[in-house]
């Protein structure tokens, strides 16, 4: 600690050189941390405390084809499902079709039984709820990005399901109370989460009665997901409608690989920044030794061992890459809402940004050795002999 | 003034290799961001290029009113029936109108790579498909058979899925479907498909009607007259696109996201990378102050030294923006991927490093060069003569 000033001191001693290097530096870390957090969301998919104990039934061969909704009692009987629910895609959108609503058809009473704590809602909001069969509960999140209030009439459009009165795609359902999520984790997946009744999607449609789109379960025991999974399925083999079941956030993380190796696109990124901030980083430190020579010689001849000298450089070249990490780690942790807004229902995991200092040590280690070697071999006459 | 110049030039170039390491980092630093820049928006040039070549414009696409997209629409027997009867469209030797209904459905089949299911389209399709898709070749193997669970792959779903070459097997609801043959398809969207008898398919999954009816007309001319016939028809409720409007629509979004998740991130690079480049200048700058005052000393004028700095990061620069842009293209051009569509299936397409992107990939070099190179241009041409001849 003792030699600190002395390395700060060498650090400025060509002050450009050094804003700009260090400016070089707190950029690429700025992408590191932005794109570690990107693809730890995209690798961790959370779906929060609550998650754990959730699986997913879908047709095992198509998640667009549907499951008979009697699948429902055998489902129940199944031992360690403490509680099943059957769920509808809707697909509905408000008045334009990038106002996407995720609009799910649900039955009340299994619904809030399998979500039992994660929701908000007050006790008059459900009541009104239970009470209007044309009723809706929207996330107050919803309510608020498309001015609704409650009480109102709401038109939603479905693409897919027409209804079997008149033919049309438009449903209006009465927007009867609101809901929140209390997992914060989970806030923005939910945003545009509008439930309503199962019952009038499945009486309303002109076709598909008696079918759900999928089956999610509580199980009693997180660890006997996979052993409920595989009687889940058997009940339904050979059946023409067999099932697959799995964990919530499996489902969640099959989706996401759906869209492709994020991951690898990630990496390559940063493999390139990181290649190119060798040489960078690399370039100055050999510049900042190579001009210090004399000065290191006069260090030498006072006594300094060769092992301290190598320490010098070496923290040097540590103070460099980490006061520029830090400072670009803290930018993008400030970027982060940002980004949350960027990729809708992703959740950012702030842990993702401690990498990040390995990879400063790791750099500057290596951009440090060669010119630190140097500064180490150095010999007294020779370099005080050299006027540069 | 231009001798000079190219004097000035001249001797910068000369003293390069000496500036060796501080130039490899503006070679280096933007041949990153370009490579960057330019594989990241092949990507999405790719994905276009796949969904932009699928569909003609003499061809119509049929779906229910409302629908979007053919996997949410539903079409009824008659239905059909009646958009056979539609003026405009072309006719087979017989008199049968070039129509081929379709039944659209996603099924799970594990990616090659990650072996996780990924949903790739299934599509029956009508008698009339060679007719109406003409485009459409087998490469290997044979058509499939109408009434029994053959298909075929399209060329890039056999590329990227497990068990979609010739005499592979898929199970779908209790029963096996045989591959028997590979198509191409002109490179479109459909060569990440699999197709098979319509009928075959909506038995298969219980259903009597169908997504969507693909028609070809006498010409591209007749859209509207065809347009108006069914839209005006009372009995139907149906949306007629072309069919290349609507493979255009579809890409639209994720290429918009590829496009700016790209330039964002080699914004970003290029700020770092043009720090770099200031710095390598600056210090070019440095080392040659005295040669740079000599020069004033005889007689050179400012704007030809500060132009030669400029020059020199310029050249710097666009060897490292070719240098990126090679690498994007030796790696990536050609490489087939595969992503989650705006239909809600797999679309593989391949990246494409185009001319335009290549080009853009160099103006971006040298703009960060330029930048790079300004500040320290002006600073040798404000050198300090009699100073930096002093400085020793």
């Amino acid at each position: 600690m003792k030699y600190f000033p002395l390395i700060w001191a060498t650090l400025w001693r060509k002050k450009t050189r050094t804003i700009f290097t260090l400016l070089s530096i707190i950029i690429a870390f700025l992408l590191f941390g932005v794109l570690e957090t990107i693809d730890h969301a995209f690798s961790h998919p959370s779906s929060g405390v609550t998650g754990a104990d959730k699986l997913v039934t879908t047709n095992k061969y198509s998640i667009t084809l549907s499951l008979p909704f009697a699948d429902a009692q055998q489902i129940r009987s199944v031992p360690g499902v403490a509680e099943v629910t059957w769920i509808s895609w809707f697909g509905g959108y408000y008045q334009e079709q990038k106002n996407f609503v995720f609009a799910l058809p649900v039955d009340t009473d299994s619904y809030f039984n399998l979500h039992k704590g994660e929701f908000v809602v007050s006790d008059e909001h459900m009541q009104a709820y239970r009470n209007t069969r044309t009723g809706a509960l929207a996330n107050t999140a919803l309510l608020k990005k498309f001015g609704w209030k409650i009480g109102a009439k709401i038109p939603l459009h479905s693409a897919i399901w027409t209804r079997k009165d008149n033919g049309s795609l438009d449903w209006t359902f009465d927007i009867v109370g609101s809901f929140s999520v209390k997992d914060p984790t989970q806030a923005g997946a939910q945003a545009t989460t509008l439930l309503f009744h199962y019952e009038l999607f499945d009486e309303g449609r002109s076709f598909g009665k008696g079918s759900v789109g999928w089956f999610e379960e509580r199980v009693d025991d997180p660890a006997q997901s996979a052993a409920i999974s595989n009687r889940i399925d058997a009940l339904f083999a050979n059946s023409p409608n067999e099932t697959k079941t799995q964990p919530a956030n499996d489902f969640t993380m099959a989706f996401i690989k759906q869209l492709g190796d994020i991951g690898f696109v990630l990496r390559a990124i940063l493999g390139a920044v990181f290649f190119a901030l060798l040489f960078l980083t690399g370039n100055t430190m050999m510049q900042s030794v190579r001009e210090r020579i004399p000065e290191l010689a006069v260090l030498k001849t006072l006594g300094f061992g060769d092992g301290k000298v190598l320490g010098l450089v070496l923290a040097e070249s540590l103070l460099l890459c980490l006061i520029a990490a830090i400072i670009g780690l803290v930018l993008s942790y400030a970027a982060l809402p940002i980004i949350k807004i960027a990729l809708q229902g992703v959740e950012l995991a702030p842990t993702a940004l401690i990498p990040g200092l390995g990879a400063a040590v790791l750099l500057a280690l290596i951009v440090g050795t060669a010119p630190a070697l140097r500064a180490m071999r150095l010999n007294i006459v020779d370099a005080l002999a050299d006027k540069r | 003034m231009f001798k000079q110049l190219t004097a000035v030039i001249g001797m910068s170039l000369q003293t390069l290799p000496q500036r060796l390491g501080a130039s490899s980092v503006i070679v280096i630093g933007i041949a990153g961001v370009v490579a960057v820049l330019v594989s990241v928006l092949a990507m999405g040039a790719g994905f276009q290029h796949t969904l932009a070549d699928t569909g003609r414009p003499d061809r119509m696409i049929i779906l229910r009113g409302g629908s979007d997209a053919e996997l949410n629409s539903n079409l009824t027997r008659s239905d059909v029936d009646t958009i056979s009867n539609a003026p405009g469209l072309a006719k087979d030797s017989s008199g049968k109108a070039l129509l081929s209904s379709e039944l659209v459905t996603v099924v799970n089949v594990p990616k090659l790579d990650t072996g996780t299911d990924a949903n790739v389209t299934l599509r029956g399709v009508g008698l009339k498909l060679t007719e109406v898709r003409p485009e459409l070749k087998i490469v290997a193997g044979r058509m499939f058979r109408p009434a029994v669970r053959e298909l075929i792959a399209g060329v890039g779903a056999a590329k990227q899925f497990r068990g979609l070459t010739v005499g592979g097997v898929l199970h779908l609801r209790n029963a096996d479907w045989t591959v028997t043959g590979v198509f191409s398809s002109n490179g479109d969207v459909h060569e990440s498909e699999l197709l098979a008898d319509v009928d075959t398919v909506g038995s298969s999954i219980e259903r009597s009607g169908y997504s969507s009816a693909v028609g070809l007309l006498t010409g591209a001319a007749e859209f509207s007259r065809f347009k108006d016939a069914l839209t005006t028809d009372p009995q139907l409720k149906v949306d007629v696109q072309r069919e290349t409007d609507y493979y255009a629509a579809q890409s639209k979004g994720l290429t918009r996201v590829i496009n700016i998740v790209g330039k964002t991130v080699a914004i970003i690079m290029a700020i770092g990378a043009m720090f770099g480049a200031l710095n390598s200048m600056y210090s070019a700058v440095a080392a040659r102050g005295q040669e740079i005052a000599t020069l004033r000393a005889i007689g050179f004028g400012a704007l030809p030294v500060l132009l030669s700095v400029m020059i020199e990061a310029l050249l710097l620069s666009l060897l490292g923006g070719i240098i990126g842009a090679s690498l994007a293209w030796l790696f990536f051009n050609g490489h087939s991927v595969s992503t989650l569509g705006g239909a809600f299936a797999q679309v593989v397409f391949q990246l494409t490093v185009t001319r335009a992107l290549i080009l853009t990939g160099i103006i971006w070099a040298c703009v960060i060069g330029l930048l790079g190179g300004l500040f320290p241009a002006l600073r040798a041409a404000r050198l300090p003569v009699a100073e930096a001849l002093r400085a020793s």
